[in-house]
């Protein structure tokens, strides 16, 4: 176990150092620069060569890559030039409320995925199923963006059941108990947003993962045991079909970085997502490679969970 | 003649193809006693499993008629949790794919255990563990205390069957059905599952139906023979009239094509065409007509019954009397 994580660890060495060779390029490939999008556009050019010199712009790419990795190793990730601090303080901020989104989402997503897929599984072809999987497929075909703006008119304007905007209310002394309620309030109606549109996969996967085993022969010899059809589903049938469910997860939360992007954006809720976006906007690029690289990180740290649970939970592909 | 343990009468299991129920199992009448052994033989797709999930209650899409009468009860029209009382405690069964049939997560002291707990809620943990490590013991697995924590992945195909034999009879039943539960394995497994199987049917007194397609392990292993053509039974005999003086055209059929070991042959003899899919079965007249036509049409029957030529001895159809085998190519064509 202990071997295989490690080994498994170790793959993720080269796959770390391509990705921030693959972003570094990315981001020299780009046109302009921050100079070029928030200088008065009467300063000298010349004075902004200087500028960019001095900032070792013009430096060959090798010398700038070694320049901005010695930096990542030391936990420095430049200087954004929109807000003048450090990237790995206003990273360290928002990072912080995209985890709490994430996980409500994640929770989310399966606290809908988890009855919908069992219920569509076990009665399919009934139109229990039918309505569900009719669901999926709206929900495949519905934009997340478009989406959440109507929940964010309905719930937010029109009901004005959740707050619009932020990740807390202003005033509020942190650590008391009316601070984590302002926290989670903000968080659900973005979570739930979100939620509903990315759990349809998961629905799906999990109903074929459902008839796939209900039709194995070990649930035939379940049944000739003498195993009623509840214990079957739920000793036999749900633990072998929850499996795959489990790996998926690692998939999911890249699948979540997207979604956050969007759902930060509309929400006006302060993490990775929203920072991305604005910075793109700004060309603030060391925020876009540093916030790209660490997408990045979450996405192969994601594989690297799915990863661990599976062999956690198969014991067919446990490595002594 | 001993105690019936199962009598089937007029057992017809239906499946639904679109908008039609087609039968699988049509009007099949056969019995089975205490510490017997009946053989139910014939080709692919001939309805052996099929009556073998209906005694056991294991379709879940079928229609069933008729009845399935074990030990004066009609199992065949039994609500599912009285069914549950009986399956895995007075009835047990084995089934043909062991490297397919546990469940892959599950340990197999707890798959066993299953079976025990199902049937036996009071019985303690440690009571149980015990009973398993000996029934283990009883299929003849080396090392009962590893395999108990050991998963199916880590046994061989012969290893597995024992196991899965341990659990059809773990609550000691009456009747057992095994479904075809050498065709997976090897030749040298299969004896010893076969030997397993002869040993705990003596240790139990139970009746035991045993499907295959395998006349070797029918001449080892059976008392009587049923031999099932298209879902019917065309001939049943004891085993050694069924060897020594076959009589319905299917069954010496199924003898000639057995190849012997003792005569050079230049071929193989086969039975010509395959037994028909299910909606294409034909409905009236001899199933197996289709088959054999070098024989005259009117040596079959129009309705054909199964006739008691001695006793005990069945044969369905008039055909068998004017049946031979074809002398040459040409007669093989038939005369129709």
């Amino acid at each position: 176990m202990w071997k295989f994580t490690i080994r498994r660890i170790l793959i993720m060495i080269p796959q770390i150092i391509l990705l921030s060779v693959l972003i570094f390029a990315l981001a020299k490939m780009m046109p302009g620069d921050a100079l070029s999008g928030m200088v008065d556009p009467n300063v000298d050019p010349e004075r902004l060569e200087e500028i960019r010199d001095k900032l070792g712009w013009n430096d060959p790419w090798h010398v700038q890559y070694a320049d901005w990795v010695g930096g990542l190793v030391q936990g420095d990730l430049g200087q954004s030039f929109r807000f003048k601090m450090p990237v790995t303080e206003l990273v360290g901020e928002r990072i912080v409320n995209t985890f709490w989104l994430s996980i409500a989402t994640l929770f989310f997503t399966y606290l809908i995925a988890i009855p919908l897929g069992i219920t569509s599984g076990r009665y399919n072809d009934t139109w229990l199923d039918q309505s569900i999987t009719s669901y999926t497929y709206i929900g495949f075909a519905t934009p997340l963006f478009i989406f959440a703006l109507v929940m964010l008119w309905v719930f937010g304007f029109m009901l004005g059941w959740f707050p619009t905007s932020g990740s807390v209310s202003p005033g509020l002394q942190p650590g008391t108990f009316e601070y984590v309620m302002s926290k989670i309030t903000h968080l659900i109606l973005p979570a739930i947003s979100m939620a509903l549109i990315t759990t349809v996969s998961t629905v799906q996967y999990l109903r074929s993962e459902i008839i796939d085993t209900k039709q194995k022969d070990f649930i035939l010899t379940a049944r000739a045991k003498g195993a009623s059809e509840t214990r079957v589903y739920n000793r036999h049938i749900l633990r072998n079909s929850l499996l795959p469910i489990a790996a998926f997860l690692g998939f999911e939360i890249t699948g979540l970085i997207g979604g956050t992007v969007f759902i930060e954006t509309i929400f006006g809720y302060p993490g990775m997502g929203l920072l991305f976006f604005e910075s793109i906007q700004l060309r603030d690029y060391s925020v876009v490679t540093a916030v790209v690289l660490l997408f990045g990180i979450a996405s192969i740290l994601g594989a690297l969970l799915s990863d661990i649970i599976l062999s956690l939970v198969d014991p067919r592909i446990r490595i002594k | 003649m001993s105690e019936k343990l199962l009598e089937i009468k007029n057992l017809k299991t239906s499946f639904r193809i679109k908008d039609d129920y087609f039968a699988a199992v049509d009007d099949l009448s056969l019995s089975v006693n205490k510490n017997e052994v009946l053989a139910v033989v014939g080709e692919s797709g001939c309805g052996k499993s099929a009556l073998a999930f209906s005694v056991m209650g294991l379709h879940t899409r079928a229609k069933i008629d008729g009845n399935i009468m074990f030990k004066d009860r009609d199992i065949a029209h039994m609500s599912p949790s009285e069914l549950n009382k009986l399956r895995g405690k007075e009835m047990g069964m084995i089934f043909q794919d062991p490297l397919t049939s546990l469940n892959p997560l599950m340990e197999v002291g707890e798959q066993i255990g299953e079976t025990l707990f199902l049937h036996n809620k009071a019985l303690s943990k440690e009571k149980r563990k015990e009973k398993i490590i000996d029934l283990l013991n009883k299929v003849g697995i080396p090392r009962p205390e590893t395999v108990f924590n050991q998963f199916p992945h880590e046994l061989s195909g012969g290893m597995r069957q024992r196991v899965m034999i341990a659990m059809a009879i773990a609550n000691e039943p009456e009747l057992l059905i095994a479904d075809e539960p050498t065709t997976a394995l090897d030749v040298t497994i299969q004896s010893q599952i076969l030997e397993l199987i002869n040993e705990l049917k003596d240790d139990m007194d139970a009746g035991i139906i045993l499907i295959t397609h395998d006349l070797g392990v029918v001449a080892e292993m059976a008392d009587r023979v049923a031999v099932m053509y298209a879902g019917q039974i065309v001939e049943i005999a004891d085993v050694h009239t069924l060897f020594e003086n076959p009589k319905h055209p299917y069954t010496r059929s199924l003898l000639n094509s057995v190849p012997n070991a003792n005569e050079a042959q230049d071929k193989l003899h086969v039975i010509q065409g395959i037994v028909p899919a299910l909606q294409n079965l034909p409905r009236e007249g001899c199933r197996f007509k289709a088959r054999i036509p070098w024989i005259e049409d009117s040596a079959h029957e129009e309705h054909p019954e199964l006739h008691e030529i001695s006793p005990g001895h069945f044969v369905r159809c008039t055909c068998y009397k004017d049946f031979d085998f074809p002398e040459s190519e040409e007669e093989k064509h038939g005369v129709s």
